[in-house]
């Protein structure tokens, strides 16, 4: 790795060195665990073993599940009750799969946040940053996928109304919508390749979850003082970090068992609170369900969805100035899929000098706001539409766009940062003064 | 480039241009049929269109069929559904467009552009609410006697029209004919 120095693996003589000059694979695990790492790293920094924890989790139901489950639309959703009734600790698997998604969800909010508050996405480590957005990316088409597997009505009618975002698209979008599904509405062709796709997903989710890890190896970790890690000498790099492992590998792994213990809890006793009773009935493409909405975690960005309809200035401008080809369902599409987008540019739409935001009061206000809004689309995303919810979404859909367009930019100009620490190893020592002997 | 000591127009510089192409064609050649075969499939292309027998379809009452995956309501309409339907003037109907697939686009939204055959007593159209998609419930139903969702309260008239709550268009009335007195093709 290049990077921070640091002792690197010196094979000894014999099996070690024959190996290593034929395949350097114990190098580069050795290399990778022993990355220094801040000192000063708080509990925000435990959710990426979290999520690789959650990675590897549903992988492996999913694998099993696999062995029972029948993607056709008269079987589907026999095999998955055969899996809760019959397969042997099948009910417990497919617990574990279906709420694996919302500890998945729930750790990456938490992991993105963290990226946000303490400016991991700036330079040098925009790429690590777009690399996680893309992960998230193909975690939300993943989840979607997954849910309609299972065939029950909340999967068919959340499947339809999604595939006919689509359609919105001028020109091609009726034929796009038609090639995705495989017919003219939801049917088994869909079924089937979501089926696919499904299984297939993870493992590209999971090469880029290496990437990930690769570049930010390569830029060493970010920590709460944004201040990065000293690399003149050996003796600098030694007084402001501490090899990966054992230390964050125990701390992290700590964090993952309560994490763990909450998450069982939830399994064991609570398995069907997150999910919509709906979903309990068989599909039906004649009846639907009184009231469609997605899972929790996609709630923000489906409430963001809706929000624009075409009473919104906005939208009735960029109507007429396109000639009508963008309405306000396309527009609503536009702003789903901008409102990622966005977030994604944040290293290049944050123009502070000052890489931390605990270094940086004005922020500090506006990101509370963010992470609140954040909470109110989701309440909103979860709502029977109605005018105060359209008017709710509305502005918190708004803020959204504004952060990152507007507030991330001006405040780097605005904003008179405090001073951040000189090193690490300062911040680390006023945290804890001297080490207990 | 070209590593040749001309720089321009050499025969390796053709190479190159031609093999890149071949290249292109190539990989484009083997990439189609892996994104057409997601394609709609023959048989599901083969049921793009179907005929509908309405013999035993009694005045007053309604035929649901499924059709590309989606219901189809076939009405058979009363005298006074009719005169309901012709009775409402343009500027009451919160769209004006026919919204049927057999008239030329931007058709007004009359009795006569919406029902099928001449004396409009078969009206056929999506059983679809435009709204986000449900299906409403039928015979009579709502307050303009027509159709009404029960997801989010939309009421449509005695020809399918959108007269009140968050749907924007009318029922879609697909493409559709009559083959012979009693059979209707859909599609």
């Amino acid at each position: 790795m290049a990077g921070i120095p640091h002792d690197h693996y010196e094979p000894k003589p014999g099996f070690q060195t024959w190996l290593h000059s034929r395949l350097p694979i114990v190098s580069l695990v050795y290399d990778t665990l022993m990355l220094p790492t801040p000192k000063n790293l708080n509990w925000m920094w435990i959710w990426g073993i979290v999520l690789t924890f959650c990675l590897a989790l549903q992988i492996v139901t999913g694998i099993v599940l696999a062995m029972h489950y029948t993607p056709n639309v008269d079987l589907a959703f026999g095999s998955v009750e055969h899996i809760m009734r019959d397969v042997n600790g099948g009910v417990m698997l497919r617990y574990l799969h279906a709420n694996g998604a919302s500890l998945f969800f729930f750790a990456v909010y938490c992991h993105i946040f963290r990226g946000l508050y303490y400016g991991s996405y700036k330079a040098p480590r925009e790429v690590t940053w777009v690399i996680g957005m893309i992960i998230y990316f193909l975690m939300i088409a993943t989840a979607f996928m997954g849910y309609v597997l299972p065939w029950g009505q909340m999967s068919f009618w959340g499947a339809t109304v999604i595939t006919g975002l689509f359609g919105a698209i001028p020109g091609v979008g009726v034929s796009l919508q038609e090639w995705l599904l495989g017919g003219f509405a939801v049917s088994n062709a869909t079924l089937n390749r979501f089926f696919s796709l499904h299984y297939l997903l993870p493992f590209v989710i999971a090469a880029l979850v290496a990437v990930h890890i690769w570049a930010f190896h390569t830029t060493g970790n970010n920590n709460p003082t944004g201040v990065e890690v000293r690399r003149g000498s050996k003796a600098e790099v030694e007084a402001d970090t501490v090899p990966f492992w054992p230390y964050y590998v125990i701390k992290d792994l700590f964090a993952l068992s309560v994490i763990l213990m909450l998450f069982f809890a939830v399994v064991g006793f609570m398995p069907n609170y997150l999910g919509d009773p709906d979903n309990y009935i068989q599909a039906n493409p004649l009846a639907t369900p009184a009231h469609i909405v997605p899972e929790w975690y996609l709630l923000p960005f489906y409430a963001i969805l809706r929000s624009f309809d075409n009473t919104v200035w906005a939208v009735q401008l960029v109507h007429f100035l396109t000639f009508g080809i963008v309405d306000s369902k396309l527009f609503g599409v536009l702003a789903m899929g901008g409102a990622i987008l966005c977030m994604a540019l944040a290293p290049w739409l944050d123009t502070s000098a000052v890489r931390s935001g605990r270094y940086r009061p004005m922020f500090k206000a506006w990101f509370a706001v963010l992470v609140i809004d954040f909470v109110v689309l989701m309440w909103c995303g979860s709502q029977v539409p109605s005018s105060f919810t359209g008017w709710v979404g509305l502005i918190a859909a708004t803020y959204w766009f504004a952060y990152f367009l507007v507030i991330l930019p001006l405040l780097g100009v605005l904003e008179k940062p405090l001073l951040p620490p000189a090193s690490i190893e300062e911040d680390f020592k006023s945290h804890y003064a001297s080490p207990a002997e | 480039m070209s590593h040749a000591e001309e720089t321009s127009g050499t025969r390796r510089d053709f190479l190159y241009y031609a093999t890149a192409g071949a290249g292109v064609v190539a990989t484009g050649a083997a990439v189609w049929p892996l994104v057409n075969q997601m394609n709609p499939s023959a048989d599901v292309r083969a049921l793009a269109s179907i005929d509908v027998d309405i013999s035993g379809v009694a005045e007053g009452t309604q035929l649901t069929v499924l059709w590309r995956g989606k219901p189809v309501f076939v009405r058979h309409r009363t005298a006074d559904e009719i005169k309901a339907g012709e009775a409402v003037k343009m500027s009451d109907l919160v769209d004006t467009n026919a919204e049927n697939d057999n008239l030329p686009p931007g058709s007004e939204a009359t009795d006569a552009n919406r029902a099928l055959d001449k004396d409009g007593k078969w009206l056929v159209m999506m059983g679809v609410c435009t709204h986000l998609g449900c299906v409403p419930l039928g015979n009579g139903a709502g307050e303009f006697g027509g159709w009404f969702c029960p997801c989010h309260g939309s009421q449509y008239d005695t020809a399918g029209r959108i007269r009140k709550g968050p749907a924007p268009r009318n029922l879609q009335v697909p493409v559709a004919a009559f083959t012979n007195d009693t059979t209707i093709k859909l599609g």
